[in-house]
């Protein structure tokens, strides 16, 4: 009888290799899931007493931490999003075969070693009142006075353009080779321009790769810490939601209020992901590339 | 690919492209070079250059920073972690790789989760569970931590590796009396050194460069690199700032010689990320 049973589970896939896949379930169980799940029930149990949702309302009911959200997004999505636009005509230009392509691509992967507290020390030193943009800017009498780019939001929107459009580039350029090139060639054979064919084949192709960029910028993009505290006004113009959620825990000691705050901006990040994975869905992902 | 239109035509908005990529690179290098001019310079206010160059920073900073613990450190984590996420994540990315099983989806799902949130968002809740048990300000939180985007990574990495195995190759071992042990070590292994290496390099890039999750849980004997120079950097104004300078050039140079290594075994597409589609049923 085990026999049969057996032999039934194993035609649907069930058999003793799954075992190999219980150490990594395990651990997903114990450090990621478990975690979660304890940080989502701590934040309803507030440490100053009140309801269950007196975190939340503690959150939403204050303008300093709730515009938090705003600041995040305000310099998340644009960030972005430039990083995702710059890098596409960018991709388009460079694909195909040419000589010194390694060596670009190799150069444009370097600014992802950089890390975020290099390039924040970088964007202060270079962007600084008495950096070299500002000597360059003064000395051309392009400006009177040093433009202020530190310790501001353009400091952070820089630092997350150094290290998220390298990214992006990469991205969109595996995503762009994949494409069929002799799609491309029908349609210059059946007469297309260059920009018919840019809007007709390679973008629709292209579009499920882009979303998918925009999603892994946009997710480093939404957790600016260290660059919003360094180069960033971190009390005021660039203070991010990660900076409240640490705050939280690691100033005033209260791992449940900080718990919330973490669980707010997941919520914020999942929305967002899921409307663009939505948009997403209702393109063509077809076989010929593309595909993210 | 206009190559085979004819040659490149030399369109306004051509030259466009090629001024933004000129000028990102531009400041880029302003950027990396300001850091590592001013980690050589001796004074350096209000003029193009330092008045005089000199190493001194670099000893200082080794000194003030006892980098040669925090280095140690950083490298004993990332050979921690690497080590551990590929022990964890290959059997199971070969598992997701070979098998359909009822539950696929969920538990793809489950794995990608860790890399498409920001670290911060389950960092903070993964931090308070490690203090409660103890594991948090030890080596050992920092390491269970940065698990947690590792072995997913691994995971990721390593499916598209195994898929290109021939699957009759493990059924030909079999009909010749080879335990699942055997095919393991003596056919997938070998084939599999190159995936492992890649993946294996890509968490030691990422574990190096990893600042939220070490963030999180590094007590004052535990961090790593990236960590320190944070630290060293926000409590700036108290020491030199040619010696945070200094520093983030050892730290540069570090994950520059990773990235070399990297390449050598990679396509630079993997460094970032690959979150491949969901298995097609």
């Amino acid at each position: 009888m085990s026999a049969t049973w057996q032999h039934r589970l194993a035609e649907r896939g069930v058999d003793r290799r799954l075992w190999l896949l219980l150490p990594a379930t395990i651990f997903v169980l114990l450090l990621f899931v478990y975690p979660f799940l304890y940080g989502l029930s701590l934040s309803f149990q507030p440490t100053q007493g009140g309801g269950v949702l007196a975190n939340y309302d503690k959150f939403f009911g204050d303008a300093y931490q709730r515009d938090t959200i705003a600041t995040t997004l305000k310099i998340a999505l644009p960030a972005a999003l430039l990083n995702v636009l710059a890098a596409v005509p960018i991709a388009f230009r460079l694909r195909g075969r040419f000589r010194g392509k390694r060596l670009l691509t190799t150069i444009l992967v370097v600014p992802i070693t950089l890390g975020t507290v290099l390039t924040a020390q970088g964007l202060l030193n270079y962007l600084g009142p008495t950096g070299w943009l500002n000597r360059v800017l003064l000395s051309l009498h392009i400006v009177d006075n040093p433009i202020r780019l530190t310790n501001n939001y353009w400091g952070v929107f820089f630092s997350l353009v150094i290290t998220g459009f390298p990214f992006a580039f990469l991205l969109v350029l595996s995503y762009l080779s994949g494409i069929d090139p002799t799609l491309e060639r029908a349609a210059a054979t059946l007469g297309a321009s260059r920009a018919q064919r840019f809007r007709r084949i390679t973008l629709p192709l292209l579009a499920p790769g882009l979303a998918t960029t925009f999603l892994l910028t946009f997710v480093l993009a939404f957790s600016v810490f260290p660059s919003a505290v360094l180069v960033g006004n971190p009390a005021g113009s660039t203070r991010v939601i990660s900076l409240a959620a640490y705050q939280a825990a690691y100033e005033q000691y209260d791992y449940s209020y900080a718990s919330a705050i973490a669980m707010v901006m997941g919520a914020v990040e999942l929305v967002v992901v899921a409307i663009v994975l939505v948009w997403r869905s209702r393109l063509y992902t077809g076989s010929t590339g593309g595909k993210g | 690919m206009s190559r085979k239109f004819g040659p490149v035509r030399a369109t306004p908005l051509g030259w466009v492209i090629w001024a933004v990529v000129v000028f990102f690179f531009v400041n880029l290098a302003g950027v990396v070079l300001s850091v590592l001019v001013s980690s050589f310079g001796k004074k350096w206010f209000d003029t193009w250059f330092p008045s005089g160059f000199t190493t001194q920073w670099y000893g200082d900073a080794w000194r003030e920073f006892t980098l040669f613990h925090v280095i140690v450190v950083t490298l004993l984590v990332s050979a921690l972690v690497v080590v551990l996420s590929v022990l964890v994540g290959a059997p199971a990315a070969y598992v997701l790789a070979r098998k359909n099983f009822p539950g696929k989806r969920l538990v793809y799902l489950t794995f990608l989760l860790p890399i498409l949130m920001p670290p911060i968002t389950y960092g903070i809740p993964l931090a308070t569970v490690l203090y409660k048990f103890g594991f948090a300000g030890h080596l050992s939180g920092v390491v269970l931590a940065n698990l947690v985007p590792s072995v997913p990574f691994v995971i990721l990495t390593m499916t598209p590796f195994i898929e290109q195995v021939d699957p009759r190759i493990e059924d030909a071992a079999r009909m010749l009396g080879a335990g699942t042990r055997a095919v393991f070590l003596k056919i997938l292994a070998p084939l599999l050194v190159p995936g492992l290496l890649a993946s294996a390099i890509l968490v030691l890039v990422r574990t190096v460069g990893m600042f939220e999750l070490t963030f999180l849980t590094a007590g004052p004997d535990s961090q790593t690199l990236v960590v320190a120079l944070y630290y060293s950097m926000s409590a700036a104004g108290i020491r030199a700032q040619q010696s945070v300078d200094a520093m983030a050039v050892i730290y540069t140079a570090m994950m520059l010689v990773l990235l070399v290594v990297a390449l050598r075994f990679v396509n630079p597409t993997q460094l970032v990320a690959r979150v491949k589609e969901e298995p097609s049923e």
